[in-house]
């Protein structure tokens, strides 16, 4: 999933503190997953700006909404019949739900209360880690399920620099070597003479090198 | 042994001598002597000097250029590119401005993590890795062309040579991976500072099992303590460095005043032993702002004067 935290409390108050009538919207999918901008997460921060603005004896009138997917136009329609009522749009989805807004509803600014991280997965209750870098050419199925290019800090395709200490990679101990976790999976496997495999210098188009991507599906699209 | 290059260190190592190298770190700023100083202190006492690519992420002199005044000095330098800082077109181009210089020699390597130098806020490129850079200089000396493709007029004519940390972590895939360099083309290997002797062996002892050493030349490096304050920073906070308990308490059992003296004579008593291994084809002597020590330790450890070629 794409995982996000919510972005400090003083940077969304300074977006919004020109503004009193506020359209709040949050996203049922992932920053639901990792509790940084789901419907609890949006009745928090309301709670929060109202208390903070209160206090200045200002009252924001705050409309609340949490829409299915931010990232879906279809959804994001849902948002027509309270566009009129807001100043401006506070979105808690990550950076693909706050341009679909701003795309949908062109002539109201529309501010993210969120900063979008990584694509990644639960490690633990509460903990998130970076596991893909979406490169377009996937080759777990070298690498022992493992990716190199997302969990390598050097994105080194063909083993592990002289940096490791203790299985840690040298950028800090909460960081696991990638290429020692691939060489134990490659031997429990059985597999480890895979690793002597070369591989050759990546083409990085499908990773971004070539430009904003899309995929365009003309069985799907009408 | 054929000779690819002008290379005086191939030349030696090809002759069947003991080679010998050093390093010299550039400066943090523009002034040439600072380089010409270092090169003048080494250059009788080794047959190329290393010059590094911003090590540790600092920001310093360019390696090509610091190499270029060496070369100007006729001390013949060793180019060492990090893929951290540039990409393949990057890379080319400042090989073809190296060979434009004949310069002779190169060290490909990754490069320390940016987190740890003077720009952590910057991003690293890595579009390369250093055995993929390895290739792409053999593929442009051997084949004469770009990795795009395209013919190079007048390809670069540069001994190329890669890393082996014999000590970092697992310790099992440490010559796979020595033997995935080689399978790249690296002609020659210069090694991570070496303290403990005994796990250098073990490693050199299953290099030589697979004929590794044969395939390609392998410098030990061997780097002075200066103190114990030295020794204990570089087993707790370098990456990657195996430093043994004995190696801190033989330094901290002397005089704060003798502790240098100590650290030559164990750097020397290193050299001493690892001539003898097999495998060992040299020796690449990195005496961290500390040049001045080098040829005390080449002539102590018996490797002067250096073999004319």
């Amino acid at each position: 999933m794409i995982t996000a935290e919510q972005k400090p409390v003083t940077e969304i108050i300074n977006y919004i503190s020109p503004y009193r009538r506020i359209l709040l919207v949050g996203c049922n999918e992932c920053v639901t997953v990792c509790a940084a901008g789901g419907k609890k997460e949006v009745g928090i921060l309301a709670s929060v700006l109202h208390l903070h603005f209160l206090k200045q004896g200002k009252n924001l009138e705050i409309d609340e909404i949490t829409l299915e997917r931010q990232c879906d136009p279809e959804y994001v329609e849902e948002l027509a019949p309270h566009i009129d009522r807001a100043d401006a749009i506070l979105s808690m989805a990550c950076g693909c739900g706050v341009q679909t807004i701003a795309s949908r509803y062109k002539e109201k600014i529309v501010f993210p209360a969120v900063n979008t991280k990584f694509m990644g997965a639960s490690e633990s209750q509460g903990i998130w880690a970076e596991r893909c870098q979406g490169c377009g050419d996937c080759m777990l199925g070298i690498t022992g399920g493992i990716c190199p290019v997302a969990r390598c800090s050097k994105h080194l395709l063909n083993g592990p620099c002289g940096g490791t200490s203790n299985g840690q990679c040298e950028i800090g101990p909460e960081t696991d070597c990638a290429w020692r976790l691939i060489w134990e999976r490659l031997k429990e496997l059985g597999m480890e003479d895979r690793y002597e495999e070369i591989m050759e210098a990546k083409d990085w188009r499908p990773s971004g090198g070539a430009g904003p991507r899309k995929i365009i599906r003309e069985d799907l699209s009408l | 042994m054929k000779v690819n290059t002008q290379s005086n260190l191939e030349k030696v190592l090809k002759a069947g001598h003991l080679g010998v190298t050093s390093e010299c770190g550039p400066p943090r700023g523009s002034d040439p002597e600072e380089v010409k100083e270092k090169g003048s202190l080494i250059k009788d006492h080794v047959d190329a000097v290393n010059v590094t690519d911003n090590q540790t992420a600092m920001t310093r002199m360019s390696s090509l250029a610091a190499c270029v005044h060496l070369k100007l000095m006729g001390i013949e330098p060793v180019l060492q590119m990090v893929t951290r800082d540039r990409n393949r077109v990057a890379l080319q181009s400042d090989i073809l401005g190296a060979a434009s210089f004949d310069i002779p020699n190169m060290l490909c390597l990754s490069g320390d993590h940016q987190s740890f130098g003077d720009c952590a806020q910057g991003q690293n490129v890595h579009d390369l890795d250093s055995m993929q850079l390895v290739q792409t200089v053999r593929h442009m000396r051997d084949e004469g062309k770009f990795l795009g493709g395209d013919d190079i007029k007048r390809p670069p004519k540069i001994f190329v040579g890669a890393a082996a940390n014999p000590f970092a972590d697992p310790f099992e895939i440490r010559v796979p991976r020595l033997a995935k360099k080689i399978a790249c083309g690296a002609e020659f290997i210069q090694t991570q500072c070496i303290y403990n002797l005994d796990k250098f062996e073990e490693w050199m002892k299953q290099v030589c099992d697979r004929g590794l050493h044969e395939k390609t030349f392998i410098m030990a490096g061997m780097t002075p303590m200066k103190s114990v304050g030295m020794a204990k920073y570089m087993k707790n906070r370098v990456p990657g460095m195996d430093v043994p308990n004995e190696v801190i308490d033989r330094l901290a059992g002397v005089d704060k005043k003798d502790q240098a003296q100590e650290g030559i004579d164990i750097c020397v008593e290193a050299i001493q032993r690892l001539k003898e291994i097999e495998g060992v084809s040299g020796f690449h002597i990195m005496a961290i702002e500390w040049e001045e020590k080098v040829p005390e330790i080449v002539e102590r450890s018996g490797l002067y004067p250096r073999p004319e070629v």
